[in-house]
């Protein structure tokens, strides 16, 4: 199997993903974008690791990816924290609303 | 495997230094909470032991993931000394400001677990792991103030381009992985070094990958967050970021661009020396104008790690190039023990001024003089030190940029040089307008008394003594910073 394929559904995740974190106002979805990249990273490293390196024994991408997902759930837990904190406070998780502080 | 537990005996006493605080806080009620704080502190004296005994010696261990060398002694050193300074700089302030003391301790410790890690991996993941222990707990610190909308609002801001730093970053190793077929640094070195053309795809990676570490150590496209979050967060959280996530950052940078990029740093030592330019311009431009004490302290910590990314545009590739980019290295490590020294300083007495009174605007530090002559002394000498003032250690930081570039001078080495001359000048105007206030204005009448406590009295002490005393001799440290290499290593 090429890696192409993969690779390209990777890229174009990715790409959404960063699309996503620029255009989108709720922090919500822009959590859910950042989730997106950290997932077509995850699809790159297994891709890499099965299609073109599958002899090594230690089987380094697809512990990579592991150890991705681990750290994702992680930073989401911590991230809806805290904008749920910033809602308690303010009653809204639009980021353009947190300008408090300008310069 | 085989486990060397000598090795990580810091890191392992760290940890449960962190749980046991964790439980003291389940058993401590009221007024007795605050007493975690030495709790802590005592677990920190110990790890600064169990660094200590691993001097000289170099340890690898978990294949080869994982390498205690001197250099990681050096940072683990100047890490566990900033844990103990901001100890003592936050006991009363969290007292104080009724924090979730326990929980506050415990994700101080965890995210000195991280930092403690970085400049001993070898390794992409371990590096990975590394970087976003320091991160998420210190996400966490950041909104510690859960009613204050300065605080959730500076989380909110750090946490969103902290996980995309940390995307971008990790979309780079990926691509690293794919190239190299191995996440060892040293394997991926030989993997860069065999190719024989430059692959743009890869130059990209590389650069997605430092960018993430620009994120940390607040270079300037990617330092939007600094000013902010230190003025919202709690103000020891903020001298952390400023000082020791910076330092967890710079160390990561040298391990993943000195060992794994080194065959390509042809490409990214220009690229970095222009954004030392940018940085230290652009931190200092701003500085000016700020009214604010700890937003004028984070845009020169941007310019100071403006300063620190000198060296790393000296860097070059090739056989011959070992002594240049150790004497980068170098560089890079004197600096930041010296940033960390004056910087932690100069934020104690930030706290010292702004607790119970929560003044911090700079026009709130007329008379300071008048009002606490010790701290008033501190804070000048912490500035003047900042600026690269004589008899201070600050001076001794340039004057070892400044060497680093006489190693092999180049055009591209006096422009940098240059910039940091001007820089310093420009640097110097906003310090001495605050050392101006102190000293010179007339305080306001009826300002409560200063009551800095003796645990910030004697950290501000240490540290002023600690500058002035590196700055008459240097060698206590060059000594030890001379003799490190990870060059060799690599």
């Amino acid at each position: 199997m090429s890696p192409i394929g993969p690779l390209l559904l990777a890229a174009f995740l990715f790409s959404a993903g960063v699309y996503g974190v620029i255009a989108r106002r709720n922090a919500v979805l822009v959590l859910i974008s950042v989730e997106l990249m950290l997932n077509a990273v995850n699809i790159n490293l297994v891709t890499f690791q099965n299609l073109l390196f599958p002899g090594d024994p230690a089987v380094t991408g697809q512990m990579f990816a592991l150890f991705i997902i681990g750290v994702a759930a992680a930073e989401v837990g911590v991230g809806l924290a805290i904008v749920f904190n910033m809602f308690r406070n303010r009653a809204s998780v639009d980021v353009d609303d947190a300008d408090l502080m300008r310069w | 495997m085989q486990i060397d537990f000598i090795a990580i005996l810091p890191e392992i006493v760290l940890t449960v230094t962190a749980l046991l605080v964790l439980a003291a806080d389940l058993a401590l009620r009221g007024d007795a909470k605050q007493f975690v704080n030495p709790l802590a502190a005592f677990g920190t004296v110990g790890a600064i032991v169990a660094t200590v005994v691993l001097w000289g010696s170099e340890r690898v261990t978990f294949g080869t993931m994982y390498v205690v060398d001197d250099f990681a002694v050096l940072f683990k050193l100047l890490f566990l000394g900033t844990l103990l300074a901001i100890l003592g700089i936050s006991w009363r302030y969290v007292a104080e400001h009724r924090f979730f003391q326990g929980e506050y301790y415990f994700l101080l410790l965890t995210s000195f677990i991280g930092m403690m890690l970085m400049p001993s991996s070898r390794d992409l993941i371990m590096l990975f792991i590394a970087l976003e222990t320091v991160s998420v707990p210190a996400f966490v610190m950041v909104g510690m103030r859960k009613r204050d909308l300065y605080s959730s609002e500076s989380a909110l801001k750090f946490f969103l381009l902290g996980v995309l730093s940390a995307a971008l970053m990790l979309f780079g190793m990926s691509m690293v992985y794919g190239f190299a077929g191995t996440t060892d640094l040293v394997g991926i070195a030989a993997a860069i070094s065999g190719e024989t053309a430059s692959v743009p795809l890869l130059l990209g990676s590389v650069m997605l990958v430092i960018v993430g570490f620009g994120f940390k150590i607040s270079a300037v496209p990617f330092h939007f967050w600094a000013p902010d979050t230190y003025a919202g967060a709690p103000m020891p959280v903020a001298a952390m970021l400023a000082v020791a996530s910076k330092a967890a950052g710079f160390a990561g940078l040298v391990v993943v661009a000195f060992i794994a990029f080194e065959p390509v740093a042809d490409v990214w030592g220009p690229m970095l020396g222009v954004l030392a330019v940018l940085t230290m311009t652009v931190g200092n431009l701003i500085a000016l104008q700020q009214r604010d004490l700890i937003r004028l302290l984070a845009y020169s910590s941007v310019a100071q790690a403006g300063y620190i990314l000198i060296p790393f545009g000296l860097a070059r590739t090739g056989p011959e190039a070992a002594v240049v980019n150790a004497a980068a290295i170098e560089a890079v490590v004197f600096y930041l023990i010296a940033y960390a020294v004056m910087n932690l300083g100069a934020f104690g007495v930030a706290i010292a001024v702004e607790r119970r009174t929560g003044l911090r605007s700079i026009a709130d530090y007329a008379g300071l003089s008048g009002r606490s002559p010790l701290l008033a002394m501190g804070l000048t000498v912490f500035l003047l030190s900042l600026g690269g003032a004589p008899l201070t250690v600050g001076l001794w930081a340039k004057f070892a940029i400044i060497e680093a570039i006489a190693v092999d001078i180049t055009l591209f080495g006096i422009v940098l040089a240059t910039f940091l001359v001007v820089n310093s000048v420009i640097a110097f105007f906003y310090y001495l307008k605050v050392v101006r206030t102190v000293w010179m204005d007339q305080a306001p009448a009826g300002l409560p008394q200063l009551q800095p406590g003796f645990n910030l009295s004697a950290v501000v002490v240490v540290l002023m003594v600690g500058t002035l005393l590196l700055g008459v001799l240097p060698g206590l440290v060059t000594d030890f910073s001379s003799v490190i290499s990870i060059v060799a290593a690599g």
